[in-house]
């Protein structure tokens, strides 16, 4: 499963958008359907270079990015949208202009930088976080599975193509945020049913914490996936990066809390020694600790 | 009893819900449209006159407007039925304002209608942020480095000069890098004599002595000062950004620094990006000239508004603003009275010695030049176009006598607290101390921010709707529960999102969506929790109890970590990223607040302290 995503994130990579690669895009309505054909036209005899025109949404929206000009300084390259929209305004038809968006070279470098850092720090600070709460080895497959979530969602948006934005790293922790929710709550239970069941080898423990866990973790996947795909039909092409990006890594996320942070956890063989420390001394149960008000 | 609140939860949750109804309620009233009027002087009020005179103007014309008023923050703000009849009382109004006495900023704006009672509870609705109501973001770096670099030279051609008049004869002088000074003496008697002579002088550089073929000085600057220099730069520049993005009408513009050397200018309802980017890279200028004599011939002297008078300057300028490095507000140590301190660079400093040391006594016009745009109004074929043209404005804002040859450092005297703020600001606002550029922008016409608005809201009902529907199937009585708890969730959310004041964005709309799919989370564990029990053959109401009870480290622990990785997520993120950071954060907060105390309030009314036989779950 995670070969075809490495290896094609490794000779494909990402189409990075214009938050990482700096440069210019203009998105426009016409009044009626454009033609894409006819507009590059248009943009190459204004001599713009390296310009890609491709329809957004609708046959009337178009989306414009071009990459910062060689020949132009930066504060021309700053101007790039306005010009591109004068150019496209000539064109006879009726134009409006619904979004313009410049990102200079440098500020796109620092987005890429500070997108890495952010979920390198997700990951470690939520490892520390389970081996304080639970233990190492808990923490260890925790993030396993987290890495494996990652890499596969990214190897998608490499598979297919689309555009990788900020917002495609915002959906990245997001999906990280949302399949430690489910592998925490199977952990969970894997640590209560090892100081609960006395007589029991760790595999058939782990199989019965699945089994228990099983119907709660699908039916809040499911519940997920139903508010995605609202969001993915209505949302708007705006947004639809992230959807994906959350909507694969739901899927994913919820297999690999079954199966991945499991396996983990077995192969670094837990046992009840690991977990029989209880938290404070002198409970039989050490999670009634944590017990509110009843 | 077993599944029973004690009356204060019953009463904080309650009061959570009740407040959480009350904070969320001014969202649901539409804004109006309406025009703004602001003083062009930044954080000044408008007078009633202002008002009388914008009101009689829109009354003149025959507009539908109502409840004018001024508003806390010192605007005018008249409200308008239609959109259509809004964007042209504004021309009738600008007009209006123009003739006013004072300079105004006639603005577009969305006006929030929040009843009385709700204003006295300090209610408001949530900010849109750009993407949803249209307009353009500005990102701009300073050239901090010239900067630097230009102040570090003329400090250095400065320690030469002292140097000399001190009579301190020094071999060398050179720069081995960038803010480090070599200087060479004769000996060590000389070097001692200089270094005592600058050392108190200069507290921009750190000394130290050294031996080369001849003993030297080394003078380094430090990190304070150049941080000091990146610091004045910034902040001249972003005074000056704010007095043009007040002649772009601009109803609530944002300006301010980000990082070391950016700044954000975030400008709503902008639609014309060339033209606000040619506003804003203007550029203002400052002269010094003397006053005329009274027998000066007509042809070697200029007249210029001075507080409403006549100033007749020479025509001849002593020196232009670039030459200004720093203007402060201080006090006269003698007289405690207001006072503008200016900073000249070293070659300003010769300029002005020179022409002042046999002028003194005589008057110095202080003289501010700005570029700015009127619209005017025409009637082409019966219909009113509106045309832009820029026109210069030329005054003096200051004309004091001069005491004595001014060094590279003086200052003006015998003003008012307000004068002198003014001054100093429009001093540093007319030398731009350093290059701007642009290095991100973003516009959102207006109709895409409406379609984001709509989609959004979109879909957050449809999502809703589908989660509440299978809730209600899967748990039945359970899932009402849930559902309750939902609703509450969303409102809290809501509440707390409008009470701190955080801006709503497209990805924030993605952000409340996710929160709604993963919100029924924790009532997932608790229900799934809650059949388990029934079948280990627990009574109906121990069930309920041993539910809510061991879910509750599972749902805090599966909390907090998200809300880490939310927390993270907000401090690495920029503008979008961080505003679906802030509604995930929240909306995890919320909900586990509505799942462990809401939830279990509703489930305790419907079940608790009652002999049940089965559950509808």
């Amino acid at each position: 499963m995670l070969s075809p995503h490495l290896s094609s994130l490794a000779i494909n990579q990402l189409n990075w958008g214009l938050d990482f690669t700096g440069g210019s895009l203009v998105e426009v309505e016409y009044e009626n359907s454009a033609d894409p054909n006819a507009i590059r036209l248009q943009l190459d005899e204004a001599g713009f270079q390296g310009h890609v025109v491709q329809f957004f949404g609708s046959d009337k929206d178009i989306l414009v990015r071009i990459p910062p000009q060689k020949n132009l300084t930066d504060k021309e390259n700053a101007r790039l949208g306005d010009r591109i929209t004068a150019v496209l305004k000539e064109g006879g038809q009726g134009v409006d202009l619904r979004r313009s968006e410049f990102v200079g070279p440098a500020v796109g470098e620092e987005l890429t930088n500070q997108g890495g850092l952010g979920l390198l720090a997700a990951l470690g600070s939520v490892m520390v976080y389970i081996a304080f709460r639970f233990q190492l080895k808990f923490a260890i497959g925790a993030v396993a599975a987290l890495f494996h979530d990652v890499i596969i969602t990214l190897g998608a948006f490499s598979i297919v193509g689309w555009d990788f934005d900020l917002t495609v790293v915002a959906a990245l922790l997001a999906v990280i945020g949302y399949s430690l929710n489910d592998t925490i709550v199977v952990s969970d239970r894997v640590r209560e049913n090892f100081r609960k069941i006395r007589k029991s080898n760790p595999t058939a423990i782990i199989n019965t914490s699945l089994n228990q866990t099983l119907g709660r973790t699908l039916v809040t996947s499911f519940t997920t996936l139903l508010v995605l795909v609202a969001l993915l039909v209505m949302g708007g092409e705006q947004i639809r990066g992230f959807a994906i990006g959350l909507t694969i890594g739901v899927v994913i996320g919820t297999y690999s809390s079954i199966y991945i942070a499991a396996n983990v956890l077995l192969a670094m063989g837990i046992s009840k020694e690991d977990l029989a420390i209880p938290i404070k001394e002198g409970q039989d149960d050490p999670d009634m600790m944590e017990m509110p008000d009843r | 009893m077993l599944n029973k609140y004690p009356l204060w939860k019953n009463l904080l949750v309650l009061t959570a819900v009740v407040l959480g109804v009350i904070f969320s309620l001014p969202n649901i009233y539409p804004p109006d449209f309406a025009v703004q009027v602001s003083s062009e002087n930044n954080g000044e009020s408008v007078t009633t006159d202002a008002l009388d005179a914008a009101v009689a103007s829109v009354e003149e014309a025959g507009f539908d407007y109502f409840d004018p008023m001024i508003t806390p923050d010192g605007n005018i703000l008249i409200r308008f039925k239609t959109d259509t009849e809004q964007r042209q009382a504004k021309s009738v109004i600008q007009r209006a304002m123009f003739d006013a006495p004072g300079e105004y900023v006639v603005a577009l704006n969305a006006a929030a209608s929040t009843p009385e009672w709700l204003k006295d509870l300090r209610a408001e609705p949530m900010k849109y942020g750009l993407d949803l109501r249209g307009g353009v973001h500005f990102l701009m770096e300073v050239d901090t480095e010239s900067v630097v670099t230009n102040r570090i030279d003329s400090l250095e051609t400065d320690v030469k000069r002292k140097l000399r008049e001190q009579k301190i004869r020094y071999k060398s002088v050179d720069s081995p890098r960038r803010g480090v000074l070599h200087v060479s003496f004769r000996d060590e008697d000389v070097r001692s004599a200089a270094r005592s002579e600058l050392e108190s002088q200069y507290r921009e550089f750190t000394f130290s002595n050294g031996d080369d073929e001849f003993p030297y000085l080394a003078l380094t600057i430090t990190q304070n000062a150049i941080d000091e220099m990146e610091d004045f730069a910034i902040s001249q520049n972003l005074q000056t950004i704010r007095n043009r993005v007040n002649e772009l009408g601009v109803a609530e513009p944002l300006v301010q620094r980000l990082g070391r050397n950016r700044i954000v200018v975030d400008l709503p309802g902008v639609q014309d990006t060339a033209e606000a980017k040619r506003i804003l890279g203007k550029v203002a200028t400052l002269q010094f000239r003397f006053e005329a004599k009274p027998d000066a011939p007509r042809s070697t002297t200029i007249n210029f508004d001075y507080e409403g008078r006549d100033a007749t300057l020479e025509k001849n300028i002593i020196l232009r603003g670039d030459r200004v490095v720093d203007a402060q507000v201080g006090f006269d140590p003698d007289s405690g009275l207001p006072q503008v301190n200016i900073t000249l660079d070293s070659e300003g400093g010769n300029l002005m010695h020179r022409s002042t040391r046999n002028n003194i006594g005589r008057r110095m016009g202080t003289v501010f030049i700005e570029t700015k745009t009127r619209d005017s109004y025409e009637m082409v074929d019966g219909v009113e176009v509106r045309k832009s043209e820029p026109y210069v404005v030329k005054r003096v804002v200051s004309l004091a006598t001069v005491q004595a040859a001014l060094p590279r450092q003086f200052r003006i005297t015998g003003l008012g607290a307000g004068e002198a703020r003014e001054l100093s600001l429009l001093l540093r606002a007319g030398a731009l101390a350093a290059d701007m550029y642009i290095v991100e922008e973003r516009t959102v016409g207006a109709s895409m921010g409406q379609e984001n608005v709509d989609q959004g809201a979109m879909s957050v009902s449809i999502g809703l709707s589908l989660v509440l529907l299978f809730m209600l199937v899967y748990y039945r009585v359970f899932g009402l529960a849930a559902n309750l708890g939902l609703m509450i969730n969303l409102t809290l959310l809501v509440a707390v999102m409008s009470s701190i004041g955080a801006t709503l964005t497209l990805p924030g709309i993605a952000g409340i969506v996710l929160t709604v799919g993963m919100a029924v989370d924790a009532n997932v564990l608790i229900f799934s929790r809650i059949r388990e029990e029934l079948k280990n053959g627990l009574s109906p109401q121990s069930a309920i109890n041993a539910g809510f009870e061991r879910a509750f480290t599972t749902i805090l622990d599966a909390n907090l970590t998200t809300l880490i990785v939310a927390v993270i997520l907000y401090s690495i993120g920029t503008g979008p990223v961080k505003g679906f950071a802030i509604t995930l954060s929240i909306g995890i907060l919320t909900s586990m607040f509505t799942a462990l105390m809401c939830t279990r309030a509703i489930v305790n009314l419907m079940y608790g302290g009652r002999n049940i036989k089965s559950l509808s779950i």
